[in-house]
């Protein structure tokens, strides 16, 4: 197989025998001498190193921004990049440049080429681009300048030009269905773009990593300076990628990304949208996967409990064919989690709530955007009639897994909603749930934030204004 | 007085964005880590200590030099010179000998040929330790009586007599946090070496003098032989006005050892650990007062946690001493300043100085004989303000630039502050969960250095015979666009736009001796000293042109359309080339020495300050009760830069200095663990506000005023001040906070930052109250 290839400003740039986890800011940065990049903190959570990576997608280009920082150089294979350095220099500026430059939008201008990213790509359209400004930015932190002169100057600028088909074409120059595998040194790497191949593969190397969009592996690479000996990136096996929305329920490929499965959750439900809102910065949510977010086991993932709570099942395929189970059996422990070795997660069946299931799904962190929950929560109560026919709650953060609330459940199951049998599943969290103090909250802000949810539930039943973030200011 | 009688024109200046703006777009702009590297280049990287108070009883160091990559390794016994980074007491250590004192102090500094490398064998040492007795928190420090230097009075009038005759009296107190910089360019330093022993550190630090003293004590040589240079920082806050020296140090040492080009590029985390942060405070007080709000006694005491060395926390300290007065004449006041030695990175520099904690614990206090008299604090507030026959501060300095009372009436007035907070009262009677809350905060910040020789600047300016300037001075750029406001004062000596003045780095073998690039001080200083350099060679050309023209040095004129000479008028740089021709000297030095300030430490009194910035904000937010939520929804603010250099500049100041004013008070949370061990060191735990933290309305307006004092331009100096508007954050969440329970006279117990956990804590606290 030949080397990694990706296109950046028309030109293909090829790279052999490179390091799997390098990472594409420090090849950008030191390799390559484009240093407009920059490193605010090598774990995604700063974007200053956003960048925009194209994606073939029929005869179109999907761009997406993303951090360079967390980013593998194998993952850009086939793609075009797109960084600060292709818009424009100083002294042609584009007009997205010049108005941040004339609006005062930058003060040390560290992390400027990274928001100029970011609304570059809102500019043209990439993957998120709909959101209002402020969310498109949750991913982009500045120190200096208070964001006004930033957001004004995205309010200016809506949209730019851009003719991608020179791009397009020479990405469908490179295309290829053929899994492509490199090695460096001792340490092996994949790319497969087919689910058969992606199974083959693992059973051929079933301690391989298995990688999507590394917002996690990315940090223990960077952070944990770990090496990985052997990995599969899977980000470009096509079937991973499907999503199928139907009258029964929401059909999610491991491998699609939460910017893509934004708009179809919240179709599922609002407050499941409002949670993939508040995962991450969008340069997160563009690269991170629910099958990822799922299939790392994390205790803190904000995917699972609300998934959970809406019963989801989980497909896990392998050589051998699949395996299906209830969302809620794939958590075993604390970092064990029911996947074979040789198996990986290949979908998720989310199905539809009927409409007069009452639901709540709640995310407390110190901050609303782009923070780690201290508490993640959902219930969904099916009705019948007045009465509660069944319950399903789920809680993050609240233990070693996320899981049920059996105990809280059954306290519900025939009740009416009221304030009494609210107060009596708050009662019974206690048994179901003994959370550790750690830095995002101790035991007892943890157990009261979970009450809180509940409490939330029967005020918006009765009627009571319950959104902060709706809230306007008495200031006309 | 200024060394020069200032009779220059004061000018209405343009809002010119920042200089480098187009390159900051563009990713043009180069800072320290973005230089083609050498090949020879190493990379480097701490080996830390794990614990926070132990003996070094061995050291093993074998696996970090077998290690792939590995060049060099080195440890206390390595350096030839000084083992210390310190700004002022002598006792930062550059690796650590023998003792260490947090977690996270250097032991070791490895030198690989690549920065993972580097990382990677830093992690590989083997150190034995004999732990010792750790200091962490205020009341374990207390009791060892460890403290970084005695504790400080100041005091004016008989506080305890004062309390017992005050009609009502009241006690309280609380904590607030620290705050991590998180400058988004993390700490950084190249050093190359240089023939016959000399060093060339390329560095991101608002003290290059500094680190050039430092860096020469440290390798044993003389400050001539080392060269700081500092173009631009990303971003510093004061996280760079003693913590980059560690790092310039470390990289000069293993360029100093090896011949080679070395860089320290510090990882977030381990800058997070190992880096000095905002103190955080404990604050009590006992405070009398009468019906009517007026505070006529106050017993104050002021803890903080120094961490373990002193770094700058005495004059920190004493800064949250001269502020704890804010805007309000207190007759009766002792305030008692203790300065903790913790076992943890120690606390330095950041934006206010230990202003915005003294003040925070003042508006906390005037809000509690609010809440216990049962009206609004703003009445409090006002009651209690400077005035005339009450406007010398416990210091002892008269206040002849108080414009707090106006200002307050005009934002009070622009925001319809009286008819919010009906509406809100009206809010919160009809809502259950959600509860809202206002208040008006003023702010009043000494501009000064408070170690007072601090305060003088040097520029250079040349003026090449084709009429373009060059300006230099000590001033560095960490984004609050100093540059661009020098530069601007240059332009105008010369009439001339500002693109013809070419602005350098800052470079210790142009500019000798400067003062950091702090105290918000940066334009005040280095702007006049720029002046007075251009002025040096206007007058230079004034005599030449009248003396080559046969005119008057009056009828020689600088105009925005050349140099008017009698009835000629030349271009300029025309002029220059005949000057040069004629044997004039274009280039000068400039000098400026704030005028008027002396103060006693010993005795706290006098004069710390050569005037005054003022501001006020108005801050709505809203809280969810049940789970402790916030939101920040409107913010109007009013704030006094006198007469401004440049207005965008000055507003992007207020806007930023808000905002991470809001951060320290709301989101900004560090934690440490029984162990010293900070948990809060990455973006993933530490939360600084993102872009919909932001309020959704925000107005910011500049008070029509210049300074009475003859700064630049009758400018005010703008970096600091405007972080402590926050402080109407903090306050309108105990308003919000108090609604849960409106009839209750006291003051909901909220410690800062208020994150939900501390709110719902509040909450719940109030209620039961």
């Amino acid at each position: 197989m030949s080397g990694l290839r990706f296109l950046l400003d028309g030109a293909i740039v090829e790279m052999a025998d490179v390091d799997p986890t390098a990472t594409l800011l420090d090849h950008l940065r030191y390799r390559m001498g484009r240093t407009g990049t920059k490193e605010g903190c090598a774990e995604g959570d700063c974007g200053a190193c956003t960048v925009l990576a194209g994606t073939l997608n029929g005869d179109a280009i999907n761009w997406r921004a993303v951090n360079a920082c967390i980013l593998f150089l194998p993952m850009l294979h086939g793609k075009a990049l797109m960084t600060v350095e292709s818009l424009g220099s100083d002294k042609a500026l584009n007009p997205l440049q010049a108005c941040m430059a004339a609006n005062g939008s930058s003060q040390c201008g560290f992390c400027t080429p990274g928001f100029v990213m970011s609304l570059q790509g809102r500019c043209i359209g990439a993957s998120g681009h709909d959101l209002p400004v402020a969310d498109i930015l949750a991913g982009n932190l500045c120190r200096c300048t208070g964001y006004g002169p930033i957001l004004e100057a995205a309010e200016a600028i809506p949209s730019l030009p851009q003719d991608d088909s020179a791009t397009i074409s020479a990405l469908k120059a490179l295309a290829s269905d053929e899994t492509l595998s490199g090695s460096h040194g001792d340490r092996r790497w994949f790319i497969p773009r087919t689910t058969a191949a992606l199974a083959d593969l693992l059973s051929a190397h079933p301690d391989a990593r298995l990688v999507a969009g590394a917002t996690d592996v990315g940090l223990w690479v960077t952070k944990g300076l770990r090496t990985l000996e052997t990995l599969i990136f899977i980000g470009d096996v096509a079937e991973l990628q499907q999503m199928d929305e139907s009258p029964d329920g929401l059909t999610i490929g491991a491998g699609v990304r939460y910017a893509d499965a934004h708009a179809a959750f919240a179709r599922l439900h609002p407050d499941m949208g409002e949670l993939v809102r508040r995962i991450g910065g969008l340069q997160v949510r563009n690269a991170g996967t629910v099958g990822g977010n799922i299939a790392n086991g994390s205790p803190i993932g904000d995917g699972p409990p609300a998934l959970i709570a809406l019963d989801a099942t989980l497909t896990l395929r392998s050589a051998m064919g699949r395996r299906t189970m209830p969302l809620e059996d794939y958590f075993l422990g604390y970092g064990q989690q029911d996947r074979r070795p040789f198996e990986f997660v290949e979908s998720l069946f989310v199905p539809r709530p009927a409409p007069t299931d009452i639901i709540l799904i709640g995310k407390l962190s110190r901050r609303f955007d782009s923070d780690i929950s201290a508490v993640c929560g959902a219930i969904s109560l099916r009705m019948d009639g007045d009465r509660i026919a069944d319950a399903r709650i789920a809680f993050g953060g609240m233990a070693a897994t996320p899981h049920r609330a059996a105990a809280c459940e059954a306290t519900l199951i025939g009740k009416l909603i009221s304030e009494a049998a609210i107060d009596s599943a708050i009662a019974a969290l206690a048994e179901d749930y003994s959370p550790l103090s750690d830095v995002r909250g101790s035991s007892a802000y943890r157990m009261e934030a979970a009450a809180s949810l509940f409490r939330r539930l029967w005020h918006r039943e009765s009627g009571v204004a319950i959104s902060l973030l709706a809230l306007e200011p008495e200031h006309g | 007085m200024a060394e020069r009688d200032p009779v220059w024109p004061v000018l209405s200046k343009p809002s010119n964005p920042h200089d480098s703006a187009p390159l900051h777009v563009s990713g043009l702009a180069r800072y320290a880590d973005d230089l083609p590297e050498p090949a020879a280049m190493l990379h480097l990287a701490f080996g830390q200590s794990s614990h926070a108070h132990a003996r070094i009883t061995a050291v093993d160091l074998s696996a970090v030099r077998a290690a792939p990559g590995v060049v060099a390794v080195y440890t206390a016994a390595d350096i030839p010179g000084a083992n210390d980074v310190s700004p002022v007491a002598g006792d930062d250590r550059l690796l650590a000998d023998g003792e260490v004192l947090f977690v996270g102090q250097p032991i070791f500094l490895v030198a690989a040929t690549s920065q993972r490398a580097a990382r990677r064998a830093a992690r590989l040492g083997k150190i034995d330790y004999a732990p010792l007795p750790a200091h962490l928190t205020v009341e374990q420090a207390r009791a060892a009586a460890s403290l970084i230097e005695p504790t400080q009075h100041m005091a004016r009038g008989d506080a305890d007599a004062a309390l017992q005759t005050a009609p009502l009296r009241l006690t309280g107190g609380f904590d607030m946090g620290g705050q991590d910089h998180f400058y988004l360019e993390g700490q950084v330093a190249v050093a190359t070496p240089g023939e016959d022993g000399q060093m060339h550190l390329l560095c991101s630090t608002q003290h290059p003098s500094e680190v050039q003293h430092l860096v020469a004590h440290m390798l044993h040589c003389s400050s001539a032989d080392v060269m700081v240079e500092v173009r631009r920082m990303g971003g510093a806050f004061g996280g760079k006005e003693t913590q980059a020296a560690l790092f310039a140090a470390a990289a000069a040492l293993v360029a100093h050892k090896t011949g080679r080009p070395a860089k320290f590029r510090c990882d977030r985390d381990d800058d997070m650990v190992m880096t000095g942060k905002r103190h955080d405070f404990r604050v009590d007080y006992e405070a009398g007062f009468d019906a009517a709000g007026h505070v006529l006694a106050l017993k104050l005491r002021l803890a903080s946690r120094c961490g373990a060395t002193v770094d700058l926390s005495p004059a920190i300290n004493d800064r949250a001493m001269f502020h704890a007065d804010n805007c309000y004449h207190l007759p009766d006041i002792e305030i008692a300043s203790e300065r903790l030695k913790t076992h943890m990175v120690s606390a330095t520099a950041f934006r206010g100085f230990g202003g915005p904690q003294g003040m925070l614990a003042i508006e906390r206090i005037m809000d509690d004989v609010a809440a216990h008299l049962g009206v609004d604090p703003l009445a409090v507030r006002i009651a209690n303000l400077y005035g005339p026959g009450r406007d010398v501060t416990p210091y002892g300095m008269t206040i002849t630039d108080n414009i707090a009372p106006q200002l307050i009436d005009r934002l009070r007035t622009d925001s319809r502050y009286d008819a919010r907070r009906e509406a809100i009262a009206a809010f919160n009677a009809a809502n259950p969960v959600l509860k809202k809350g206002i208040a008006l905060t003023p702010v009043r910040f000494g501009i000064s250095f408070t170690t007072t020789h601090l305060n003088q600047a040097g520029a250079l300016v040349h003026v090449y015979a084709d009429g373009s300037i060059q300006i230099n001075h000590g001033g560095t750029e960490m984004g609050q666009g100093l540059y661009i406001k020098v530069a601007q004062v240059v332009a105008d000596v010369f009439a001339l736009p500002v693109g013809q003045v070419r602005i350098t780095a800052t470079r210790t073998d142009k500019v000798p001796n400067t003062s950091a690039t702090a105290a918000s001080s940066g334009a005040d200083l280095n702007g006049m000293a720029a002046y007075n350099a251009a002025m040096t060679i206007r007058d230079r050309l004034t005599a030449f042109a009248a003396r080559s023209f046969g005119c008057e040095e009056v009828a020689v004129l600088f105009t925005p359309d050349g140099v008017q000479i009698g009835s000629e008028c030349l271009d300029f740089g025309t002029l220059c080339r005949k000057a040069h021709m004629g044997r004039i000297s274009l280039s000068s030095t400039g000098y400026y020495a704030t005028p008027d300030i002396a103060y006693d430490r010993a005795t706290h009194k006098g004069r710390p300050f050569y005037y005054f910035a003022y501001g006020a904000a108005v801050a709505e937010v809203a809280i969810d009760t049940l789970t402790g939520e916030h939101k920040v929804l409107a913010v109007d603010i009013l704030h006094d830069v006198g007469k401004s250099l440049n207005p965008i500049i000055d507003i992007g100041q207020i806007e930023g200095g808000f905002l991470q004013g809001q951060g320290w008070l709301t989101t900004e949370e560090l934690v440490w663990d029984d162990k010293g061990r900070l948990l809060t060191h990455s973006p993933a735990t530490y939360k600084i506000p993102t872009a919909s933290d932001r309020p959704r309305h925000l107005s910011i307006r500049l008070w029509d005023g210049e300074n009475v004092q003859p700064t630049i331009n009758r400018s005010k100096a703008v970096g600091e001040p405007p972080f402590m508007l926050a402080n109407s954050v903090f306050s309108a969440l105990n308003q919000a906070i108090a609604a849960t329970a409106p009839d209750k006279r006291s003051l909901p117990p909220l410690d800062a930052p208020a994150t939900p956990e501390r709110i719902l804590h509040a909450i719940a606290s109030h209620r039961a109250a």
